[in-house]
This record gives C-alpha cells, structure tokens and sequence, in this order.
C-alpha cells in the first residue's frame, strides 16, 4: 500500500507528512504571542473557533531562522492532541511513497533532530525526511523556569 | 412503516421517555415528601399516559402492557385525590425502574427477564383492586383478573389486546400531551452545535474584513449595513456560544432519588439541599462531572453520614443533611458536597496510608490535614469498616480524582472530626463562558476572569511611587489595613516593561487565588466581556500562568491569566513556608500583640523582632571584627559572637561598611542556647505591636510583614536569617569535646 505524502522544504531539504494528517495550509503572519511559551511557539491562531498552537518547524528542527524567508507557509496537521501548525519555507508536491522503503534515520543525524524524524525515503529527486508529529509537538520542559 | 422511520420513532421515545420518567421520579419524591400539589398526580399520569401511546403505536408491546398496569392505578390516584400510602409509592419507583430497564433495553437491543414485569404488574393490579374495592383480587391469573372488574374494562385482557383502549378515556388530549414533553427545548446534536459555532467564527472575521473595506469605501449606505452585519454577527455568537452552556442542575437531577434510595436501603434518613443548579458549565465538563458527583453522594451517604444511633448520641439530628452547593469563584465552577457526618478520622487515613506504604510514619505527623485527607484519593484507599454494596471497596475516590483532572479540575477535601465533610469539585472554566476583564500588558491583550478580581484600582503615577513600598526588593501595596504583594504582569509574563510617558497611570488588579490575595499591574484596563475558555495545546498546559485562550470579537486570540497558578509561580501560595515562618516567629504572634524591637536596616526599611529574643544591644567598635572562617566575629563576653549583617542576608543594599565613629550597632540575639550579633544601621525603638503577619511571604529570613508606625515593617525570622547568612553559631567550650 503506497502512502501519500505532502511534502514541504525548509532551506532545500525536503520533509514530509501523511496527507491524510494535514488539514490545511495556511498563509498566516500574525499570531497571538504566548510569552514564557518555549522557543518554537510562535504562537497561537484562531481555525475557525478551534485554537491552534503555531510552531516554528525551523527552530523546533534545530535550523537557524532564515532572514530571506519572505512569504511562510503554516502546515496545520491533526495529532491526536489536537491540531497544531507548522511553519515551513515552501511547500512542495505531494509524492507516493512504498513506506517499506522508509529507513531509521541515519545516526550521525543528531539525537534532537532524529528524535524528530519517522524515517528517511530515499526518492530519484533526493531524501525525503518523514516529520514525527507526536514527537515535534511534545516540546517537553523546556519552558523557562519560575522568576520567582 | 418504512424501518428507518420506525427507528426514528423509537429513539424519540427512548428520549422523551427518559425526561418523562426522570419528572415522574420527582413527582413521585414528592409526593411520598407531602409536596405534592394537585397538579402532580396529574403530570405523572400524563407522563405513562404519554409513555403508553407511543410504545402502544410503535409495537411496543412489553413496555406498553406494564406502563398501562401502571396507568389504571394512577388513574385511580388522580380521581380520588387521595395521596398514595407508601406502599404503593414503593411500587410506583419500582414500576418507573422497570420502565427505565426496559426503555434502556430497547437502545442496547438487550432483553430483561419478563418474570419481573410480570411481577410488578400484578403489585400494580392488586394495589389498583385494593383501592377500589378495598380488598385485593382473588386471583392473580390473567383470565381471573379480567373476569374481576366489570367496572374497569381497561384492565382487563391487558396481557394479549394488542392495542389497549383506555375505559376512562384520558381528560387530556393527545395535543396537551405533547407540549409536556418539549415545551421546553429541542433536541440537537452536539456537533452541530460545534460545526455553528465554528461557522460563526467564520463570520466574525468576514465581518471584520467586511468593515474595514467599508470604512474605506466611504459609502453611507455599505457602511450602515455593514454596522447592522457588526451588531449581529455578535449577537449571533454569543447566541451560539451560550447554546453549549447547561446548568450544572442537569446532572443533578437524579440525586434526590439517589438519595432517597440509599437512606432506605441503609436505614440513614437523609435529607438533601441542592442550590446553584443553574450555575451553568459546558455541557462536555457537564457529562464529566456526573458519575464522579455521585460517587461523592454515595460516600457521604455510606461514610460520612453515622448511623442514628451514633448520631443520637453525638446530640446531631437524626437525620444526616447533605448540601449541594455549584457556584463561581475565582474564576472556576466550584461545586461542593457538604454533609454534616462524622468527618474523616486524621488518625485512621494515616494509618491506613502508612499500611499501604504511601507514606512515611516519620512524616506522618508533620503531614497539613490537607494533605492527610487528600489521601483518600490514593488507588485503592478504603478506610471503611465494612464494605457495603455502596461503597468502601476502595475503588471510586481516585476514579473521581482521575476523571476531575481529566477536564483539568480538582478535587479538594476539608474535614472537621465529628461535625463534616466537605468535598469540593473545582471545575475549570475551560469551555464554560466567563464575564473576563481584558487589560493591557506590553501592548498585548490578557482575559482575567472577573470572579477572583476583588478590587481596580488606578494610581497615578506619583501616587504609584507613594503607594507602592518595597520589602527587599518586592513592592507591596496598602490596600486599607491590608499589605498586598504586587506583581507586574510584564515580570510575569517576561516581557519589557512598558515605557510610561508622563501622565500614565498603572492598575492594579485586586485579585483572589485560593485566600490569598494580591495585586497584579497591568498597563491599562480595556473592557469586560463574555468569554468563551478554550483549553490550551498539550504543549502549552505546562505554563502554569494561563487558564485557556479565548477568541475575542475581532477574530484574535487571547490568552487567560490563570490566578491561581501566577500566585503559586510567583511563591505566593507555597503553604508549608508560610506555615514555618508563621510558626518561627511565633506560634501566636498572628493574633498576640508583643513587645518588638524596631531597627532600621538603611536605605529607609524598618525590621522587627521580638524583644524576648534580645538579649543586649550592643555598639561595637569596627575594629574588634575578626574573621572566623567566612565569617565575620567578635569577640564577646568571653566567648564569640557571629555577626550577621541583616541587610546583606536579606539581600539589600548594605548600608556604609565604616560607620561614623567606627562603630556597628548590634543587636545581641539569643536563640536556643546561642547568641548572634544582628548588625543594623539603627536601634528605632521598642513598641508594642500586633503581629498579623501578612500571609503572603515567600523570602527567607522574614516571617512576615506589617505595618508598625506608619511604616511597612519586615519581621525577621531569625532562625532562618542565620542558615541563609551561613554563619556558624558558638557554643560554648565544652562542645569542643564532641569532635
């Protein structure tokens, strides 16, 4: 059974999700800002009455922003917590995949990008980096200690 | 009859006849209760009546047999006006039981046994000829009751007619039948309700792009109606919005009869009162509480009501009284289970915890009662004696515990030995719909529920710098007689402080969380509104200052400040500090006023403690300061005295290290056996005060603060003055030995 993926590019690396996990793409600039959020959260943005937590997948990822980025897309993709968006450079096709071919990410990776990561597709056009969206979302502990 | 309309039909009935049979429930509550009016025996007849004609043109023959049983008795009872004795009310609940067993059936397709039907409709029919021929029927068979009554056709050859004609045509029409059942509401499914309000949402940012292209258009005529589009796209959403809110009330309608059941099953008479049943809550949050409510009811029942033997001897009514209460507060839906029973034992909880290896028997003692009874919420706690079909299985308190916390609720519980218990559900608002007060911070826009906001309060900014005193570094605030710690919201939430131009004012926000209060300043106070609460992401919950987001009238989000969680982040609720810096200063000082020594610590802030503790006050010349490890000694009577420089431990700025005259003021304080030299800038005076430390302290080395001659004095906590400071204390020579 081929899957289908949508695919989405940070810098010229392409990532990928399940289509039937995306809800949609959205062109959204302005988030409400959620201070003492971790780093990744953008912030928040309002779906049509649902309440969406807005992540920077760069950041997330461990990339440095891109300054030239002049037009971001938001990826908003369903988990079973909810809805959340990722923000990514460009958005790319959507291609079939044979999820036997998926591979482990390969070691030398890193562990917080690989942690990340469901898999590796290895496609004519290049490597297809499959998102783990459970993972990305949990942003753990990282929320800045009490000031107190 | 096409299937699926037939379908259609029973699952109409099975709804109506719940609400019908929920009502005949009360009535009948009433009834047996004697507070029945005339109107009562009527409404319950109505509802078998009702119950009888549908079942009866749907085939539905098994229900339509007993509910007509049920109606030639009732009929009876409303012709004669005569309250039924108890022993046809006891039939009457269980007649209702079968009918609700059986119009459950008819959901899950299960089968109940017929046997107990029939049973039931011969208590009916025998209760029916007592009371109109004043003797029970001779047989019980179905041909020998249809051959009894002449008089009553309708009851006889109930068991094979088909479709039984009522002999005493009903005085009520089918079409005043119907208005019983729905006058009151309509049915719709939840996720239409979603899918509209979502839909709404929609609309709201249409019409908010619609205004702003009219206001460019310049066009009277667009421009009116666009405004019209304004006024009703909210009045839309909040229609909508409030469709979701129920009032809590709903998921206690079964209580009474709950109640009722269980005072008679364990011979506890009980009565109930049930107030803010329209405080109203989403319906998910709705659903989510009710199996753990009466789990709660149940316990209090079973556990927390004595028997009326020991409560005959505890000079207590006989009967148990158990209050429901659901209201706001502090920005949450608090619904609270009060009875007046015997409590819970401090002493068996803890022994019970410590059997099962919670806790520690060390700590056993040092635990708050709090803490203690929230141990019932434990897997697997029981501490009752004997385990009744009710409860005491051990398998409940942390089911409750778990399904409150799964809507991100709480549970807390409040116990006084021999007199009550209290078990409070707070249940957060999110979902439900909140008058919130938005403010101002760093130019973004916070929702604050009004319901933990006790006071506003604006200062200007001159006044602010009169107004607002700092203790070490944190300001406070003189509400009347009270010290309040503020928090800047911008600290709080880590954002730069806003650039006042001349002329601004600050806010306070005067708010409560769990009974301690203090202020929050914000840049500007915007409006009130109705709120709805969303919850948060997962990935967001761990931020303990936001209750949930909301999405305001223009479209936007924004977030809501969580009270309670900014106190306790801030350490404004850390109760364990609280309680040993209360208890170093002085197990009484709260209400006892004493003799305090006042001392000065520069830079215009004033210290206090208690004379008792002084033994001499000292000036020192600076030269006689020798170093003793890291710290600074003197040599004194004999033996060493440690210095402790109150400002340096406490963090402040300290005063000029070679005083005028090359002298320090000290003030010699005797402890347990040991002395300390606590280096201050000026002795002020000896007065006495009052204590009432303020409750909300979180800083080492002060027990608390108050105010002493016009001035906001810190008391010190000198115990913990001196394991901050780090100073070793002397003892005398002969400790040498020990080492």
């Amino acid at each position: 059974m081929n899957q289908q993926i949508c695919t989405f590019f940070l810098d010229d690396q392409m990532y990928g999700l399940r289509v039937l996990q995306i809800q949609e793409v959205l062109r959204v600039q302005e988030f409400t800002e959620v201070p003492l959020a971790p780093p990744a959260v953008l912030g928040l943005l309002n779906l049509r009455g649902s309440i969406v937590t807005a992540l920077d997948l760069r950041q997330r990822l461990g990339l440095p922003p891109n300054p030239h980025l002049e037009a971001p897309l938001n990826v908003v993709a369903q988990t079973a917590k909810g809805l959340v968006s990722l923000r990514v450079d460009r958005i790319g096709e959507v291609v079939e995949i044979n999820p036997e071919e998926t591979e482990t990410p390969p070691g030398t990776l890193g562990e917080s990008l690989r942690n990340l990561l469901a898999g590796v597709v290895p496609l004519p056009t290049g490597l297809l980096l499959l998102i783990d969206l459970e993972r990305t979302m949990e942003l753990g502990s990282s929320n800045p200690k009490s000031g107190a | 009859m096409q299937d699926d309309l037939q379908q259609e039909l029973i699952r109409e009935l099975i709804v109506e006849s719940r609400e019908g049979l929920d009502q005949f429930d009360q009535d009948l509550l009433a009834i047996e209760n004697q507070q029945n009016d005339e109107e009562t025996l009527h409404r319950i007849f109505r509802a078998i009546h009702t119950l009888k004609g549908s079942s009866g043109c749907l085939g539905l023959k098994q229900i339509e047999r007993l509910a007509h049983a049920g109606e030639n008795l009732l009929s009876v009872l409303r012709d004669r006006l005569t309250p039924p004795d108890s022993a046809t009310v006891a039939a009457l609940f269980r007649f209702c039981d079968a009918l609700r067993r059986m119009v459950a059936d008819l959901e899950t397709g299960a089968v109940s046994a017929t046997a107990d039907h029939a049973a039931i409709i011969a208590d009916l029919n025998a209760l029916h000829s007592v009371l109109l021929h004043g003797t029970p029927p001779e047989i019980h068979t179905e041909d020998g009751s249809s051959g009894l009554f002449e008089d009553e056709p309708g009851s006889s050859g109930f068991f094979l007619e088909p479709a039984p004609k009522p002999a005493q045509a009903p005085p009520e029409t089918a079409t005043s039948d119907g208005p019983v059942a729905i006058e009151a509401a309509i049915r719709v499914g939840v996720t239409q309700l979603d899918q509209l309000m979502d839909l709404v949402g929609e609309l709201v940012l249409t019409r908010n792009q619609i205004i702003q292209h009219a206001a460019t258009l310049r066009d009277p005529a667009i421009l009116q109606s666009s405004q019209r589009l304004n006024t009703i796209t909210s009045k839309l959403q909040e229609s909508v919005m409030k469709t979701r809110m129920q009032p809590v009330g709903q998921a206690w309608s079964k209580f009474p009869r709950l109640v009722r059941d269980l005072s008679h099953e364990l011979k506890k008479p009980v009565s109930l009162v049930m107030e803010g049943g329209d405080t109203e809550i989403d319906r998910t949050l709705l659903e989510a509480i009710k199996d753990p409510l009466t789990h709660i009811l149940r316990n209090s029942i079973d556990h927390g009501i004595e028997s009326t033997e020991r409560r005959r001897a505890a000079h207590k009514p006989e009967a148990g009284h158990i209050r429901l209460r659901a209201f706001h507060d502090g920005g949450q839906v608090v619904i609270q289970l009060s009875d007046d029973g015997g409590g819970i034992d401090r002493e068996r909880v803890l022994a019970k915890a410590i059997e099962r290896g919670l806790i520690e028997s060390a700590n056993a003692d040092r635990l708050a009662d709090r803490d203690v009874f929230a141990l019932i919420f434990a897997p697997g706690f029981s501490t009752a004696e004997a385990i009744t079909t009710v409860s005491g299985r051990g398998v409940g308190m942390d089911v409750v515990k778990k399904n409150v916390e799964k809507i991100g609720g709480k549970v807390e519980v409040e116990s006084v030995r021999g007199r009550s218990t209290t078990v409070r559900l707070k249940i957060p608002l999110t979902l439900a719909i909140i008058p919130a007060l938005l403010v101002l911070t760093g130019g973004k826009r916070y929702a604050i529920a009004q319901a933990s906001l006790l006071e506003l309060v604006r200062l200007e900014q001159e006044q602010a710098a009169a107004r607002i005193e700092f203790i070490r570094g944190c300001p406070v605030y003189r509400r009347r007689s009270q010290l309040l710690p503020l928090l800047y919201l911008h600290e709080q939430l880590g954002i730069a402080p806003p650039q006042l131009q001349p002329g601004d004012a600050i806010f306070l926000l005067i708010v409560e969380a769990e009974g301690c209060q203090f202020g929050v300043v914000v840049d500007a106070i915007l409006d009130t509104e109705e709120i709805v609460v969303k919850p948060l992401g997962e990935e967001l919950k761990a931020i303990p200052v936001y209750a949930g987001a909301t999405i305001m009238g223009d479209g936007r989000v924004a977030l809501i400040l969580d009270v309670v969680g900014m106190a306790r982040r801030a350490g404004l609720l850390q109760e364990s500090r609280l309680q040993s810096a209360a208890a170093a200063l002085d197990p009484a000082a709260a209400t006892v006023a004493q003799e305090i020594l006042l001392m000065s610590l520069g830079a215009n802030r004033q210290a206090a403690v208690p004379l008792a503790d002084v033994y001499r006050l000292e000036e020192i010349s600076a030269e006689r300061i020798e170093m003793a490890g890291n710290s600074e000694v003197v040599q004194y009577r004999s033996g060493i005295l440690p210095l402790i420089s109150v400002a340096a431990a406490l963090g402040l700025p300290v005063p000029d290290s070679s005083p005028a005259g090359g002298k320090i003021r000290v003030v010699v304080y005797s402890h347990q056996g040991a002395q300390y030299g606590l280096v201050v800038e000026r002795i002020l005076d000896i007065v006495r005060a009052d204590a009432p430390v303020s409750r909300c302290t979180n800083r080492p080395g002060i027990a608390g603060s108050s105010v002493v001659g016009n001035r906001v004095t810190d008391f010190l906590d000198v115990p913990a003055l001196v394991s901050v400071s780090g100073v070793v204390s002397y003892h005398s020579a002969e400790n040498w030995g020990l080492f």
